[in-house]
């Protein structure tokens, strides 16, 4: 897809007046951190759990070369074809060609985000190759012509009525008295029509949570039973998956496990948990012909050993979405790529560079949520701030918010000015103040604007201090 | 190996030597890690003896829309499927993987129930399979594939039951996996394992659950206490 990051603030304008999305999010952003919490609450390990799952995955990082050379060799040994892919074209290019090779017509797909970031959609329908999403959110998405705007849950933003009207107008066989109101009949409608499609599909594509170096597997988390169906049904099963994935045994894998589904949806574990190793066997009576597993590298290992390395331990979960006020506010779609929420304001400035991405890092009150949630202990804001910077410094920031900075730098770094300054501040907006805020203050527009502003009520930090005896240090009294 | 292969690779290895070179490991240090199976926090939930686990089994499975009839015996499967088809208003015929644990079951006495064997077309409205283990702390039962254990069985039916016993019964996935790696050695795994943990769900329109969204709309186990 063709990234809209750089217009993030015309997306998020466009969110906000958007009635069916702020109720679709209103929705989202009480079930998700409620069915979390109490997951979390459930199991008292969770927090242990937590940092075991951080320190596992960096000594898989610190180690990702020989684990992945063990995962290559068992998944050869096991009868996989593995492919290496260092960019998005290249990724295309091989499932591509394992799709023209095997004289695809349709192709059934099981969740990938991986999929997307490669813009696999596009390439498959630009080669005349149908594309079936099966699962529902994706599937969706695919009816409304859109990408997926979250992570696990691709349809988030959409709402019952308005997937009724999808279907209605896709499915076209549709009798119009055929009632589609409730949630149940369009499952039922999507499962009836994917059923044919599965078995009919020349080629399965899934995405993979996790690969395991002791045994060659490739492992996915469904709760539909989609991603299942789509790799045993085809002839042909094509895994697409990203070099952080590996880990280096099942009992690792597990470990992890016990964080995702808790953290994602809020489940203990999701209904189908799915280990695959190579195609099926020569006594084996189903499951494909043929498994192909692409791993992509895109720009990931340039990650390694710099600041940002910590976000290659991300597991996909969306728990930083779920918890963000900011994606609470403007949806998926705003981020204008791929990966949105706090993971997305990393992710996209590190794929598509700072001058695409600038507004996503910029888009956080920093209040920490991300962090605190995130079952792998990635340092969200630590990275946003980082981008920030390098926005600052490469000279991309607008020039009003450089001029604002400068100023503030200029004052900050002469307290007596500082002191000054924020006296007369506040004594000019106790002054302005109407009933105790602003209606409107200079430089402040962006605030003022949308609501009011409290106006200081007392004497500063620093003035209340020096007043009560301060600038001694604890340890002086 | 592929060009890309190999410039992945280089660019791995020349970050970690140089970012973190006290954090890297030899092949021998990490063949050993993973010929260890080294386990990680056991969740205190499943701290219990044999016949509270089998209790928390069957309520974790039960949190998740799994019914479970408990049994005396093996010889009392045919009877409880029966009961239990009859009493969801399904016709007494099911697709069974040929497993010998199910084949030598005494089907005989229930000449009413029209059995076929095998993988499922697409049309089969009940399939039984043999369950290979369990994990009491989620309520979720190993599945592994085979010419006895059919993939399709598990998400094609729109009723999925397994047989499972009660000494199969473990507390955590890593038990399961000893189980596993008991049977077929270690490394070596069938072409999939499946951890099935209730019957298959969305929660993709408005983040409301419901059951049956491609795979099995119901899951029944049927638990027998004896060996």
């Amino acid at each position: 897809m063709d990234p809209t990051s750089h217009q993030f603030k015309e997306n998020a304008k466009q969110a906000l007046s958007n009635d069916n999305l702020q109720s679709a999010l209103a929705q989202m952003k009480v079930g998700f951190v409620e069915r979390r919490r109490e997951a979390a609450e459930k199991i008292p390990e969770f927090d242990r759990l937590r940092d075991q799952a951080r320190d596992l995955k960096n000594h898989t990082l610190a180690n990702l070369d020989r684990y992945l050379e063990r995962y290559e060799r068992k998944a050869i040994e096991a009868g996989a074809h593995v492919h290496w892919a260092e960019t998005a074209a290249e990724a295309r290019k091989i499932i591509l060609d394992i799709c023209r090779q095997k004289q695809a017509k349709l192709v059934t797909k099981g969740k990938s985000m991986i999929a997307e970031e490669i813009a696999l959609n596009e390439a498959l329908e630009a080669d005349g190759i149908s594309r079936v999403e099966t699962d529902l959110g994706e599937y969706i998405v695919q009816l409304r012509n859109e990408p997926p705007s979250h992570i696990i849950a691709p349809a988030v933003h959409v709402l019952r009525e308005e997937v009724e009207e999808a279907f209605r107008e896709e499915h076209t066989h549709l009798d119009d008295a055929r009632r589609l109101s409730e949630p149940s009949d369009l499952l039922n409608e999507a499962r009836a029509i994917l059923r044919e499609k599965y078995s009919e599909a020349d080629v399965g594509i899934t995405g993979a949570n996790f690969l395991i170096a002791e045994t060659g597997s490739s492992v996915i988390v469904t709760n539909e039973g989609n991603g299942d169906l789509t790799q045993t049904l085809a002839k042909t099963h094509i895994v697409i998956a990203s070099i952080e994935k590996v880990v280096p045994t099942l009992e690792d894998a597990s470990s992890i496990l016990r964080v995702l589904a808790r953290s994602a949806t809020g489940q203990e574990f999701t209904a189908y948990t799915t280990f695959t190793t190579g195609p099926r066997r020569p006594e084996d009576t189903d499951g494909p012909e043929d498994y192909h597993v692409v791993i992509l590298d895109n720009g990931r290992s340039d990650l390694l050993g710099t600041e940002f390395q910590d976000a290659l331990r991300c597991i996909r979960c969306g728990a930083c979405m779920n918890h963000c006020p900011v994606y609470h506010a403007v949806g998926g779609h705003s981020y204008g790529w791929v990966y949105p929420g706090p993971i997305g304001s990393v992710l996209t400035p590190t794929f598509l560079g700072v001058a695409e991405a600038g507004h996503l890092p910029n888009a956080s009150t920093f209040c920490g949520r991300c962090e605190d949630v995130c079952p792998m202990r990635i340092p969200l804001p630590k990275m946003m701030r980082h981008y920030r910077q390098e926005e600052f410094d490469k000279g991309l920031a607008p020039p009003a918010a450089r001029f604002g900075l400068d100023l503030w730098r200029f004052a900050a770094t002469k307290p007596r000015l500082y002191r000054l300054g924020t006296r007369v501040a506040s004594w000019a907006m106790r002054l302005a103040a109407r009933g105790g805020s602003l209606r409107k203050a200079p430089l402040a527009s962006g605030w003022t604007d949308h609501r009011d502003m409290a106006a200081p009520t007392g004497a500063s930090f620093q003035d209340q201090w020096s007043a009560r005896g301060g600038r001694r240090r604890p340890s002086a009294r | 190996m592929s060009e890309a292969r190999s410039r992945i690779f280089g660019r791995v290895r020349a970050a970690l030597d140089e970012a973190a070179p006290e954090e890297r490991e030899d092949d021998a240090q990490l063949d050993a890690r993973i010929a260890a199976h080294e386990r990680g926090i056991r969740p205190e939930r499943v701290d219990l003896d044999p016949p509270a686990l089998v209790d928390l089994f069957v309520d974790q499975a039960t949190k998740v829309n799994a019914t479970v009839d408990r049994l005396a015996d093996a010889s009392a499967i045919p009877d409880a499927l029966a009961r239990y088809l009859a009493s969801e208003n399904l016709p007494a015929a099911f697709r069974m993987a040929p497993h010998p644990d199910l084949e030598a079951l005494p089907w005989a006495e229930r000449p009413a129930l029209e059995i076929k064997t095998g993988s499922s077309d697409g049309a089969d409205v009940v399939g039984l399979s043999r369950a290979l283990s369990a994990a009491a702390e989620t309520g979720s039962v190993m599945l592994c594939s085979g010419p006895d254990s059919p993939v399709t069985l598990n998400f094609l039916p729109e009723t999925h039951v397994i047989v499972l016993r009660a000494d199969e019964v473990g507390g955590t996935y890593e038990e399961c996996w000893d189980v596993l790696r008991a049977k077929l050695g270690v490394g070596a795994m069938p072409r999939a394992v499946t951890f099935v943990t209730g019957p298959s769900r969305t929660g993709d329109i408005e983040q409301t659950i419901y059951l049956g969204a491609h795979g099995p709309r119901r899951l029944h186990i049927l638990l027998v206490d004896a060996a």
